[in-house]
C-alpha cells in the first residue's frame, strides 16, 4: 500500500535535485537569461539530462531511468523551488508519457534521444485563450499518402526552440495526433513575449505537408492518445507549482522574522501571523494532493483524472495566494525587479493557465464527482 | 487507492478481514449510515436503538475491532497502520456503521496509553473498548475558553485524596456520562501552566451536578458540570500531580484531528455534488456551483492531508502540532459546506426537523470547540513557522 509519504529513496532525490538546482539553477540565472534577452537555456537542459532527469520517465529499453511519475514531481517540485527554466515538462514528462505508449524502434529511437538530451518537444495545444483540448479548428486533409495541415495554434510552451512539435487536428476520420519537426516548411513561429521570460510561442501551419508517419496511432483516436500525456503533464506542472508556492513562502516568513517596525520584527503581529499560518495550511493540502497525484498516476494511471485535476486546481489556486501574500508581506521591496518575488508571481500567473486554469479543473472534478 | 504494492500478507489479511466483516456485520449496521443518529456513544446510560446495535458492539469488541490499533491487552486489536487502513476500508466497502464511538477512544484513551500508569490502563481502557465506560471532557471553564490554562477548579490536598470545588461548561454529555476526565488546580501559586493535573471522577461521586445548555441548534449536547466538596482519589491523577497540561494537550491534538474529520461524524460527509443533484434548486444555480466545486476540492485535499499525517506519524502517535492545521481547515470548510447545503436546500431548509438546519447551526461551534480558529492559527503561527511572540 503505497504511503503518502515521500519514499527513502524520493527523499535522497529531493536532495540531490536541490544540490544540483542551488548550484546550476539558482533564481538568478533565470534573471540573467531575462537580462540577455533570452527565453531558454540549452545548456541547463543538457547539465540537467546527463544527471538523467530527462530519462526519468523514459523505459529503460530506450536508455531511460524510468523512475515513474512521483519521482518526476520530487524533480518538478524542486525546480518549481527555483524557477528553473527547462524543457523538462513538455518533453521529459509529457512527451515521453505520450511517446511510450507506442512499441516500435523509430519511436524508442526518438525516445532515447529525449533520455540523452538530443531531441525536445512542445504541445500545440490551445486555440482559444483557454484551454481547451478538445476544441480543435486546426484541419488535417488526406493528401496522398500523408496529410495537409492549415491552421493556428496559441500558447505553445517551448514552441521556440522545441525540435519536435505534436499537435491535434481534424479530419474527416476525427481527432488525429501528430509528431512533426519544428523546422517543417510552412509551419511558423511568432514568438511571445511572455511575463515569465520564457520560450512560448503562436503556430501558424500553413499548408504544413507531413507524411504518414508523422500521425501518431490510428485516426480519430488523436485525443485518446494525448490524455495520458496532459494528465502527466498536469500532474508534474502541479508538483512544480506547488514547489513554486513553498519556496515564495518561505521568502516571505523568512523576511516576516528579520524585517523590523515600529520597534519588533513584523512577524510578531497577529495579523500578518494569522494569514501566513493560513497560508501554511493551503500550502500542506496542496503537497498532500500532489503527493496523492503521483501515487495515483504511478499504480493506476487510467483512474487519474479526479486525483490529477485536484492537484493542477488546488497548485494553480495554492501558488497565486503564495505570490499575492508574498509580495503584500514584503511591501514596497516586493514591488521592485531587484526582488525575486516578482519572478514567483509572473511564473505562477502563466503555469496557472498552461495545461488548465483553476476553472477548467474544477469542472473536471464536477464532472467526476456527480455535478 | 490501488492494492499493486499490498504485500503477501496484507492481502491475507484483507482477506481474512472481508470474511469476518461478512460472517459478522448484522445487515442492519450495513446502511452506511453516519451522522450523530448512527453513532453508538455506549456507556452504562447507553440505550441501544436496535439489538443489531448491541450484537455489532459486541462481536467488534471480541476481537478488538472497537479500538484496532491499541494493544491487545487493553482490548484493542493491536492492528498496524496498514492493517488499520485496511480494516477501515472493508467496513467502508460494506458500508458498516462504526460499532463504538466515544470520548474515551477518541480522547482519553490515547493519552492513558503514553501517560497512564499500567494500573490505569488495565483498569481504564478495556472499558472503553468495550463500550461499557461512556466518558465526558471537563476542561473549559466559565473564565477559561481560549485561555484554557487560566482553569480555576480547585483540587485540595487531603492527603489520601482531592477534595474539588468549581465549575466546568461545555462538558458534552456530562449528563450522560459514567466518568469525566478534567483538568483542576492543584497548585495555586505556581505558574499558570504549572499548576493543573489531569484528574480521573466518577461522575456519581457525591457533589457532582450537571445542567445541560441549550444551544442554538435547538439540542443540548453540552452541559455546565458544577462540583461541590468532590472527594477523588488521588491516584485518579493521570501523569504527575502539577503536570497535567502536558496530557491536556497531548489529548487535544487527539480531539482536533477528531472534530477535524467533522465531515463524518456531522452526517455531511456526502459529496457535494450528490448533495447540489439532490437539491431542489442546487444544480441550477452557477455560484453556488463555484464555490461547492472549490469546497469538494479542498474537502479531497484534506481528506489525503489527514492520510498524508496519519502515514507520517509512527506507531499510532498523534499528529502532533500539524493536528492545529487539520483542526482549522477541516472545521471552517465543514461550516462552509453547510453553508453551501442550506443555500441549496433553500426555503425546503429553513424548518426543524429532517432538514440540515440543526447540523448547519451544529457546524458552527467547530471552529469554537477544542480551541477557536483563531488559536489554531496561533499554534501553527508559533509551533510550525516559529514566528516570533
Amino acid at each position: 500500500m503505497a504511503k503518502l509519504i515521500q519514499t527513502e529513496e524520493e527523499n535522497l532525490l529531493a536532495e540531490a535535485a536541490k544540490g544540483f538546482l542551488s548550484k546550476s539553477s539558482p533564481v538568478s540565472r533565470l534573471r540573467e537569461m531575462r537580462d540577455g534577452g533570452k527565453s531558454s537555456d540549452p545548456d541547463l537542459w543538457q547539465e540537467m539530462a546527463a544527471a538523467g532527469w530527462a530519462g526519468v520517465l523514459v523505459p529503460e529499453a530506450a536508455d531511460g531511468s524510468d523512475m515513474g511519475h512521483a519521482a518526476a514531481h520530487v524533480l518538478a517540485r524542486a525546480m518549481g523551488r527555483n524557477l528553473t527554466v527547462s524543457p523538462f515538462l513538455s518533453t521529459a514528462v509529457m512527451a515521453a508519457t505520450l511517446l511510450r505508449q507506442f512499441d516500435d524502434p523509430a519511436t524508442r529511437q526518438k525516445l532515447s534521444q529525449i533520455s540523452a538530451g538530443g531531441l525536445t518537444y512542445a504541445f500545440a495545444l490551445d486555440e482559444g485563450a483557454k484551454f481547451a483540448p478538445q476544441s480543435v479548428e486546426m484541419t488535417a486533409e488526406k493528401r496522398g499518402n500523408g496529410y495537409l495541415l492549415n491552421g493556428k495554434k496559441r500558447f505553445v510552451v517551448d514552441g521556440c526552440e522545441a525540435d519536435r512539435i505534436l499537435v491535434l487536428a481534424k479530419s474527416e476520420e476525427g481527432l488525429c495526433l501528430f509528431d512533426l519537426a519544428n523546422s517543417n516548411k510552412g509551419l511558423t513561429q511568432d514568438p511571445l513575449d511572455m511575463i515569465d521570460s520564457r520560450d512560448a510561442a503562436d503556430l501558424v501551419f500553413d499548408d504544413v505537408e507531413v507524411s504518414g508517419e508523422a500521425l501518431l496511432g490510428e485516426p480519430g483516436a488523436g485525443f485518446d492518445l494525448l490524455k495520458p500525456a496532459l494528465e502527466a503533464g498536469q500532474a508534474a506542472l502541479a508538483a512544480e507549482t506547488a514547489g513554486l508556492a513553498e519556496a515564495a513562502f518561505a521568502m516571505t516568513t523568512d523576511y516576516l522574522k528579520e524585517r523590523k517596525q515600529f520597534g519588533i520584527t513584523i512577524g510578531s503581529f497577529q495579523a500578518l501571523q494569522h494569514r501566513a499560518a493560513h497560508l501554511c495550511c493551503e500550502i500542506e493540502l496542496t503537497q498532500s494532493a500532489v503527493l496523492n497525484a503521483g501515487r495515483i498516476l504511478d499504480q493506476s494511471p487510467n483512474d487519474a483524472g479526479l486525483a490529477v485535476s485536484v492537484a493542477k486546481a488546488r497548485a494553480t489556486d495554492t501558488a497565486q495566494k503564495s505570490v499575492q501574500e508574498g509580495v503584500q508581506m514584503h511591501g514596497g521591496i516586493g514591488m521592485t525587479d531587484a526582488f525575486d518575488m516578482g519572478f514567483y508571481m509572473k511564473r505562477a500567473r502563466v503555469a496557472a493557465e498552461w495545461l488548465g486554469d483553476y476553472g477548467y479543473h474544477a469542472g473536471q472534478v464536477a464532472k467526476l464527482r456527480g455535478f | 487507492m490501488a492494492e499493486v504494492d499490498e504485500g503477501r500478507d496484507l492481502v491475507a489479511f484483507r482477506s481474512g478481514i472481508r470474511d469476518w466483516l461478512e460472517a459478522n456485520c448484522p445487515s442492519e449496521m450495513r446502511d452506511g449510515a453516519g451522522g450523530e443518529e448512527a453513532i453508538c456513544w455506549g456507556g452504562t446510560t447507553w440505550v441501544f436503538t436496535c439489538e443489531a446495535q448491541k450484537i455489532w458492539l459486541e462481536r467488534c469488541a471480541e476481537v478488538g475491532y472497537t479500538v484496532p490499533t491499541w494493544p491487545k491487552a487493553y482490548g484493542g486489536a493491536g492492528l498496524s497502520r496498514d492493517e488499520d487502513k485496511i480494516l477501515k476500508e472493508e467496513m467502508q466497502a460494506l458500508g458498516a456503521r462504526s460499532p463504538l464511538d466515544s470520548f474515551g477512544i477518541w480522547m482519553l484513551g490515547p493519552a492513558l496509553l503514553k501517560f497512564g500508569s499500567e494500573e490505569q490502563k488495565l483498569q481504564f481502557l478495556p472499558p472503553i473498548a468495550r463500550g461499557e465506560i461512556r466518558w465526558c471532557q471537563g476542561y473549559s471553564e466559565p473564565g477559561a475558553g481560549s485561555d484554557l490554562a487560566g482553569v480555576q477548579t480547585h483540587a485540595a490536598d487531603q492527603g489520601d485524596s482531592w477534595l474539588v470545588n468549581g465549575q466546568k461548561i461545555w462538558t458534552s454529555y456530562a449528563d450522560r456520562a459514567d466518568w469525566i476526565f478534567a483538568l483542576l488546580r492543584t497548585d495555586r501559586e505556581a505558574k499558570k501552566h504549572l499548576g493543573i493535573s489531569f484528574v480521573l471522577m466518577d461522575m456519581r461521586s457525591k457533589g457532582i451536578t450537571t445542567r445541560p445548555i441549550r444551544l442554538i441548534s435547538g439540542a443540548s449536547p453540552f452541559c455546565e458540570t458544577f462540583f461541590e466538596d468532590v472527594e477523588v482519589p488521588k491516584h485518579q491523577v493521570v501523569g504527575t500531580i502539577n503536570r497535567g497540561w502536558d496530557v491536556a494537550k497531548y489529548l487535544l491534538t487527539h480531539e482536533r484531528e477528531m472534530i477535524s474529520n467533522g465531515g463524518n461524524v456531522m452526517g455531511s460527509g456526502r459529496a457535494l455534488g450528490a448533495v447540489l443533484a439532490e437539491a431542489e434548486t442546487g444544480q441550477s444555480d452557477p455560484v453556488l456551483r463555484g464555490e461547492a466545486m472549490r469546497a469538494e476540492i479542498d474537502s479531497l485535499a484534506l481528506e489525503m492531508t489527514l492520510e498524508r499525517y496519519k502515514d507520517q506519524a509512527e506507531g499510532g502517535q498523534g499528529v502532533g502540532d500539524a493536528s492545529a492545521m487539520l483542526k482549522y481547515m477541516g472545521t471552517e470548510l465543514n461550516k462552509k459546506r453547510l453553508e453551501l447545503i442550506m443555500a441549496a436546500d433553500g426555503a425546503a431548509a429553513l424548518t426543524w426537523g429532517e432538514t440540515p438546519a440543526s447540523s448547519w447551526l451544529r457546524t458552527k461551534a467547530n471552529s469554537i470547540e477544542g480551541g477557536t480558529s483563531e488559536v489554531m492559527l496561533s499554534i501553527i503561527s508559533r509551533r510550525i513557522l516559529n514566528l516570533p511572540g
